[in-house]
């Protein structure tokens, strides 16, 4: 069952990856980065990780994606011209960036204990009822972490404001 | 997928038999609901108009949504020249499919097993209250797509409307609801309905547990969210012909029709459940005694639920017939000025009454 989902939605999600980069209308590709985002959220479900997939679905498709569609709406986006691209960048570029992914892989994968590799999952016991877990564990051991997160974010938002506000 | 873990001992054909079977009856419930209350619609603007609404067809009018349904079915399908088709086509069918989806995490009844599994629930799932708003939130899609693909300014500024509007009031509403899960303990809405479901009317979240004035902005920012008056500035007539649907012809239209309805059903199906302790008596278990019978007790739970869905959606009409028009800018300053930190404070006050009372 759980394979049947794994390659089912990671099949969408890679298929959408690629329309969102081939697509030549802004529109297109955000909803295809949609479509990315709620088979991510339909995979982590698959995983037990279901508050995980319920933030994905609630924050990023049906929030930030929202509001990259409606700033495309808003200012009128056209449609895009593709360039062909430079020779370098497909002869250095592909095999280059390929190189790198591999190197990255292999040392989070070899060295993930000297890394010191702190996934919330490890802290979590059951994979049932997970909601209550994460919470006990975001407001009790990572609570420093998850407050500096937040005061990151309102820093973002200040900053926001400050930049849009009209001078008078 | 939590569905089936927590029914493992019941053999899965008949699991996946009984789950098609309620998929297939709560949809047709649901369809003919959502028919039957644009009628209700019509006829009680109609009687607080002072006139009959719709009367002729059937006794008392009741053939009129199939009368609505076999016009809307026949008139010519326009496919107007510049749009942008694919978008087109699918914006009415994300509205509508969003709108119907949600239903399936509500339980509308007593928990009642036949072979095991029950049967007034489709799915019940541990986190049923944000798969609703998640889904809520994906079928803002529907409309801002249809705008746009419109290629009309009237459909584009109706969109526009829409999705800021339904962004902005999303905060509210999900966040009203923050006291109730605070209380419950729980994101499954079965929880959630029995946590109220003690003394009837006075552990109803919204009188015994003081949950008002979350309700209050609740409902408010349920009237925003559904584009329903007086918050209906998306389909402003006066202003923007009609919206983001001006371009959309006969099913189409219908389509979107049928998902403005159904999202009001979903929105009184979460106010029922969140406030008004979802299938549960409001006289408690007083009379559990004279209920003889595992049917009869069904039957008055379901009986319960459908009488609280009906008077939301008569709420939702009288207020239709009864208050003008917001303003665009007086809607988003009542959103993000008034309703939010008010739903703030909500959250403040009712944590800390519960962190004194636990100590």
């Amino acid at each position: 069952m759980q394979l049947a989902l794994f390659l089912i939605f990671g099949l969408i999600a890679v298929a959408a990856a690629l329309n969102l980069l081939l697509q030549r209308h802004p529109i297109n590709s955000a909803l295809s980065l949609v479509v990315v985002m709620m088979s991510l959220a339909v995979l982590y479900w698959s995983l037990g990780a279901e508050f995980l997939a319920a933030a994905q679905v609630i924050v990023y498709s049906g929030a930030i994606m929202v509001l990259f569609v409606f700033v495309i709406m808003l200012l009128n986006a056209g449609e895009e011209e593709h360039t062909r691209g430079s020779r370098a960048a497909y002869l250095a570029g592909f095999p280059g960036a390929a190189a790198i992914f591999c190197l990255l892989t292999f040392v989070f994968l070899s060295e993930r204990k000297a890394l010191g590799a702190s996934t919330i999952g490890e802290y979590l016991t059951g994979a049932v009822a997970n909601i209550t877990e994460i919470s006990t564990v975001l407001f009790t051991r990572l609570l420093l972490p998850f407050e500096v997160t937040s005061v990151l974010i309102l820093v973002a938002i200040l900053g926001a404001v400050v930049l849009a506000r009209k001078e008078h | 997928l939590r569905d089936t873990t927590l029914t493992q001992q019941v053999p899965f054909l008949t699991f996946l038999l009984i789950s098609v079977i309620k998929l297939l009856v709560v949809f047709v419930i649901t369809l003919t609901a959502v028919a039957y209350t644009v009628l209700l619609e019509r006829k009680v603007i109609g009687r607080m108009q002072n006139r009959w609404g719709p009367s002729r067809t059937g006794p008392f009018g009741l053939l009129q949504p199939l009368a609505d349904g076999i016009k809307l079915f026949l008139k010519e399908d326009m496919m107007p020249l510049a749009v942008e088709r694919p978008l087109f086509l699918l914006a009415p069918i994300i509205a509508l499919t969003c709108a119907m989806v949600s239903i399936a995490v509500v339980p509308f009844g007593a928990v009642t097993l036949v072979k095991g599994v029950d049967i007034f629930q489709v799915a019940n799932v541990n986190i049923g209250l944000l798969v609703i708003l998640g889904i809520t939130s994906i079928g803002v899609y529907g409309i801002a797509l249809s705008g746009w693909s419109s290629n009309n300014k009237y459909s584009l500024l109706g969109s526009l409307r829409a999705t800021s509007q339904m962004i902005s009031y999303e905060l509210a509403l999900g966040l009203s609801l923050v006291g109730v899960v605070l209380r419950a303990g729980s994101l499954n809405l079965r929880d959630i309905v029995d946590s109220q479901s003690a003394h009837g009317l006075i552990s109803w979240n919204i009188f015994g547990g003081f949950q008002i004035v979350a309700f209050c902005i609740y409902l408010m920012s349920a009237y925003a969210e559904t584009n329903r008056a007086p918050f209906d500035l998306p389909e402003a007539e006066t202003e923007l012909v009609a919206g983001y649907h001006t371009e959309y012809s006969s099913m189409k239209f219908a389509m979107f029709f049928m998902a403005e309805y159904a999202n009001m059903i979903t929105v009184s199906c979460v106010a029922t459940l969140l406030f008004f302790g979802g299938a549960t008596s409001p006289f408690g278990h007083l009379f559990d005694a004279h209920l003889n019978g595992p049917i009869l007790h069904a039957a008055f739970s379901l009986f319960w639920f459908v009488f609280k869905i009906f008077s939301f959606l008569f709420l939702y009409i009288w207020v239709r017939s009864t208050l003008p028009r917001f303003r665009y800018d007086q809607l988003m300053s009542f959103g993000w000025k008034f309703l939010l930190p008010v739903a703030m404070a909500n959250i403040i006050v009712t944590s800390l009454a519960m962190a004194l009372r636990a100590r």
